[in-house]
Parts: C-alpha cells; sequence; structure tokens
C-alpha cells in the first residue's frame, strides 16, 4: 500500500529525512512517531507528492511518487498540521470547492455525507472562521475524506485540541480504520498511536524502530512482574533467584519484581514455589510501560543501547 | 476547466467577503469615469474664460495638429484632456487586480490553506489561470463599466466632433485589447511576486509598482513629451502582448511547489 526504499530528503546541506525504508500494509494504522523537526511531515508531503525526495524511491497505492503524482493525489487524503480553511467562506463552501478541485462526481452528497458524519450540518452555512479549533479540525477531515481515499496521511490530527474534542476525533479515526482505510498518522501523542496504531515507527532524520506497541515495549523492558507477599520479599529472593529464565529479580519490602520473556509459563512456576516455600501471595501483576517511556527511551540520550536492545530482541 | 472554474469562485467568494476590496474595485473605475466629466463640466460652465487660454491652446493645436485638425480651440483642448484619460482608464485594469493577485498565493501561505490546496490534484496552470482570471475579469469588466458611464456622460457634455474622437480606433484598441492584455501582465507579475515572497504586504507593494510605468506614459503625454496615436497604441499593443506569452511561461515555471512550501515559516 504504502513503500519507501531509501527515501530521502535533503535541502542543502540539511538531511530531514535520511534512507527512510518502510512498509505498510493495506488497512493497517500506521503511527509515525518522532521530535519535532525529525522529518516526519517532509515524509508525508513527499508521499502525497508535495515535495520531491532526493533521493529513494516511494509508492503509494503502487503509484510511484514522482511519476505518477496526480494519480497519488487523486487517491490519497491529506490532513494538514493546520486545518488551512477559507474562514469567510461557510463550511459548505470549503467544503464544495475540495470536493470539485478533487473531481468528486455526486459533490452535494459527499459534502451533506461528511457535514452530517462530523456533526458540522447545522453550522454549515457559518464561515470556518467563527468555529472552534474542534470545529475547524473536524472540517479539515470532513476535507480529507470526500473523496474517499484509501490512504488518507493525518498530520497530527489532535494537537491542540481539547481532551473532549481529541476524544471525538480518536473515535472518528477508529471508524475509519473500522472501514478499513490505510491511516498514517504523524502524532506526537503517544497515548494516542498506543491506543489507534497496529504499529508504531520511531523516526529522528532515520528510522529507529518499527513495531507494534505492545512489541516495542516488551522489547525495551522485557515483561516485569511483580509479586506482593504478605511477608517480607527478601525471605525468598534466592529461591526466586534460582528459577530459571528469570532475570533482574529485585526485592522491596513486600514485593518481589523479575523480568521474564514468558510469563504466561514461568509465573505459574513461581507461584507454586513461594506458595511450598509458604508465601502468602496477596497480588501478581505485570508491570505496564507506557509507550511514551519506549518513545523516550528510544529518541533520548540511551537511545542508542535501547535500539540495540529492541533489534536484539526482535 | 471545471477546477479553473472552481478556483475563479474561490476567489471571488474570499475576495469580495471583504467588503473594503469589494469598494476599492468599484471605487477606482467610478472615480475615473466620473472625474473626466467633473473636468468637462467645468469647462463648459467657464466657456467664455477660454479666451483667456487661446495662447496655450494655440500651442497646444500646434502640438496635437493631427489629433486636432478641423476642431475648434476649445473641441481641442476637450480632446486633449480626454485624451490624457484614455491612459487613465488603462491604468484601472492594472490597478485593480495587483492588489487581488498580490494576496492570491502569499495570502494563502499566511492561512496556511496552500497546502491542502497543492495537495489535490490541481495542476499548475490550472491554479494560477484560475486566479489570474479571478483577478483580470473584474477588473476589465469594471474598466469597461466605468468606460461606459464615461461615454454617456460625455455625450451630453461634449460636441458631436469630439464625441466621435472618443470613439475612434484608438481609443476602442486602447479600452478592449490594450487594458486587458495590460491586466493580464500585471496580474502575471503579481502572481509571480506573491509566490516568490512571504509576506502579504510585501507582495502589495511590489505589485504596486507595475502602474509606474503608465504613471509616466501619462505624464509625459501631459507634458507634450510623448503624442499618443493609434500606432502608439498599436506598437503598446504588440508589446504587452508579446510580454504577456513570456509572463504566463515564466510565471507557471517558476511556481515552485515545493519551494513555495518548504521556504515559507
Amino acid at each position: 500500500m504504502i513503500r519507501t526504499n531509501g527515501l530521502s530528503k535533503r535541502f542543502g546541506d540539511f538531511t530531514a529525512v535520511d534512507n527512510l525504508t518502510l512498509e505498510i500494509d493495506s488497512g493497517e494504522v500506521f503511527g509515525f512517531l518522532g521530535p519535532n523537526g525529525a522529518g516526519k511531515t517532509t515524509t508525508v508531503r513527499m508521499l502525497t507528492c508535495l515535495i520531491e525526495p532526493s533521493a529513494g524511491q516511494a509508492s503509494v497505492l503502487g503509484y510511484q511518487v514522482g511519476q505518477e503524482d496526480q494519480q497519488i493525489r487523486r487517491s490519497v487524503g491529506l490532513l494538514t498540521e493546520t486545518p488551512g480553511h477559507y474562514d469567510r467562506l461557510s463550511a459548505w463552501q470549503n467544503l464544495t470547492i475540495y470536493a470539485r478541485l478533487y473531481e468528486v462526481e455526486q459533490v452535494e452528497r459527499q459534502v451533506e455525507k461528511y457535514l452530517r458524519l462530523l456533526d458540522l450540518w447545522e453550522r454549515r452555512q457559518d464561515p470556518a472562521g467563527s468555529f472552534s479549533k474542534g470545529m475547524r479540525q473536524k472540517l479539515a477531515i470532513a476535507r480529507t475524506l470526500l473523496h474517499e481515499p484509501q490512504v488518507l496521511f493525518l498530520d497530527e490530527p489532535t494537537a491542540g485540541l481539547d481532551p473532549q474534542a481529541a476524544h471525538l476525533i480518536r473515535e472518528f479515526i477508529e471508524e475509519l480504520k473500522e472501514e478499513g482505510r490505510t491511516i498514517f498518522i504523524c502524532t506526537h501523542n503517544l497515548d494516542e498511536a498506543d491506543r489507534l496504531c497496529d504499529r508504531v515507527a520511531v523516526f529522528k532524520q532515520n528510522l529507529r524502530v518499527v513495531d507494534a506497541p505492545a512489541n516495542l515495549r516488551r522489547q525495551v523492558y522485557g515483561r516485569r512482574i511483580s509479586i506482593q507477599l504478605a511477608q517480607r520479599a527478601a525471605v525468598f529472593s534466592d529461591l526466586i533467584t534460582a528459577v530459571r529464565g528469570l532475570r533482574e529479580v529485585e526485592t522491596n519490602d513486600y514485593t518481589l519484581a523479575f523480568n521474564t520473556e514468558n510469563p504466561e509459563t514461568d509465573n505459574p512456576d513461581v507461584i507454586r514455589q513461594l506458595v511450598q516455600a509458604g508465601a502468602d501471595i496477596q497480588f501478581v501483576n505485570e508491570e505496564k510501560h507506557t509507550l511514551e517511556e519506549v518513545y523516550l527511551n528510544l529518541i533520548g540520550d540511551k537511545a542508542s543501547s535501547a535500539i540495540d536492545e529492541v533489534k536484539r530482541n526482535s | 476547466m471545471d477546477k479553473i472554474k472552481t478556483i475563479i469562485y474561490k476567489e471571488w467568494a474570499e475576495v469580495f467577503k471583504n467588503r473594503m476590496v469589494l469598494f476599492l474595485t468599484a471605487f477606482l473605475p467610478l472615480f475615473m469615469a466620473v472625474l473626466p466629466l467633473i473636468m468637462l463640466f467645468i469647462f463648459n460652465t467657464v466657456d467664455e474664460d477660454m479666451s483667456s487660454m487661446n495662447t496655450g491652446s494655440e500651442q497646444l493645436t500646434q502640438l496635437f495638429s493631427e489629433i486636432c485638425s478641423g476642431l475648434s480651440e476649445t473641441d481641442c483642448l476637450q480632446v486633449y484632456t480626454l485624451s490624457l484619460f484614455m491612459f487613465m482608464f488603462m491604468i484601472i485594469p492594472v490597478a485593480i487586480p495587483v492588489t487581488i493577485a498580490a494576496y492570491s498565493i502569499v495570502g494563502e501561505k499566511t492561512t496556511h490553506s496552500l497546502e491542502p490546496l497543492l495537495a489535490t490534484p490541481i495542476k499548475t496552470s490550472e491554479l494560477l489561470l484560475g486566479k489570474a482570471l479571478a483577478a483580470v475579469i473584474p477588473a476589465i469588466l469594471a474598466t469597461w463599466l466605468a468606460y461606459f458611464i464615461f461615454l454617456i456622460g460625455t455625450y451630453f457634455l461634449v460636441s458631436d466632433a469630439v464625441f466621435r474622437q472618443i470613439l475612434d480606433p484608438m481609443w476602442i484598441l486602447a479600452i478592449f485589447v490594450v487594458g486587458p492584455l495590460l491586466a493580464l501582465l500585471a496580474v502575471c507579475t503579481s502572481l509571480m511576486i506573491s509566490s516568490r515572497t512571504t509576506d502579504p504586504r510585501v507582495a502589495e507593494q511590489l505589485s504596486a509598482l507595475i502602474v509606474l510605468p503608465l504613471i509616466l506614459v501619462v505624464i509625459g503625454q501631459s507634458l507634450g513629451l510623448i503624442l499618443i496615436n493609434s500606432q502608439v497604441i498599436l506598437f503598446i499593443g504588440v508589446i504587452v502582448a508579446v510580454l504577456d506569452v513570456i509572463m504566463v511561461i515564466m510565471t507557471v515555471q517558476l511556481f515552485g511547489r515545493e519551494t513555495i512550501l518548504t521556504r515559507w515559516k
């Protein structure tokens, strides 16, 4: 659906995107994560034929970027970082203009469909400039969908929105996902990426890692289990350390913690041995790491060791 | 063609919702139509004082013998005065569209609407043609409307001989051919400036300079340095037509989508 091979973009001496190789399947929701200036928007602009790559190849829906740009523009939807509406014109006029530019056959029907879907129908005659930030973003999403594109590029879809508006937008993206559209999301919102994306890429000029959020968590942190006991945990420290497959065993007051590759088989064994040794087990938990923690690991000062860890574990 | 029409619709819907732009578009042609009529009216009411201008009008008659042959001194002075306004009517189709065209690209940059627009399957030539026509058409229509108002007013204020002078081929060529050609030249220049600047104010200031050559011609004419006749107008028309072709090609070729998007901060 979306393929890049060694895709690069240079502006003079500055390399914005370096040797990006990706494959995104049909129907996949793909999160493109990275700090400001990482090259996310530049990548989206290359894939939507707004700017030309300096090197490498890319294709969207089988059309080659740089050779079949018009076909790509007809087939994809782009939600830009800022909505960019014609503020003096009404919501209806804004969408009608874009529907015609996208060569939509039934302009009025499509405009009405998306104004209703995004709950803007009652305000259709109001100037876009009078809309709240959330409404402007909804109008921009409607504009992106008018020509029913199979591939959507969403650049920071919830940036700057209040929690309620962001929630509505996320729900709508989930609906689009259920319709089987391929969605490429650039976002800073890691919680959003975690919830919406099948896979995420951590990107800063070049590609750091690509995987499902759960896999990345596991690869960076492993799976850490903590067991809360009625007795002091230190009593059972030696017993746990001896169990094969457990790593980084720690005790802290009444809590035992360890890493394991396979808690589904290791946990029953550990619990059985603790019970046999007289331990009273109160709680067993798997520690959850947020995607934010994973991201900071992969982007921050210790990024190279974290990336090595991911590559070793994947 | 549909996309060009859509761009024209979009530009007009946006531009004419701004009442100040609408006022300025209407004001200049009306002013240019009414001002010569006021002057003619004044000439008529102070007719008896014209004898005091005999010396000057004799010189003018000599200078513009080609235009004034067979006319009385008063008529000749009226023809001379009206001929100054012919160039004013050529300034209208230049002045009106530059303000619209100068804002059209840089304005879209400032409101961030250019990126989604360029992401649609619209060709650069369609986009620019739509924007150019959106600026040129109202300017030409306003000029022609002003000219008709001017004609109607003049009919009641001058002699038949003078009235025939403002219907001669030179005027028709200037208003209906050279004017639109000048408008296209001005719009192409404004679009080029608009797509290469990052500040709407700079674009508008630079575009306003396009009117300068015409003003210089008017000054030259009023000082008696330039004699305007059909050949001069035809020559200007040919030169402007050639420049139009060059400018249309250059405007499309110099419109770098990537440069416009990435240089803008």
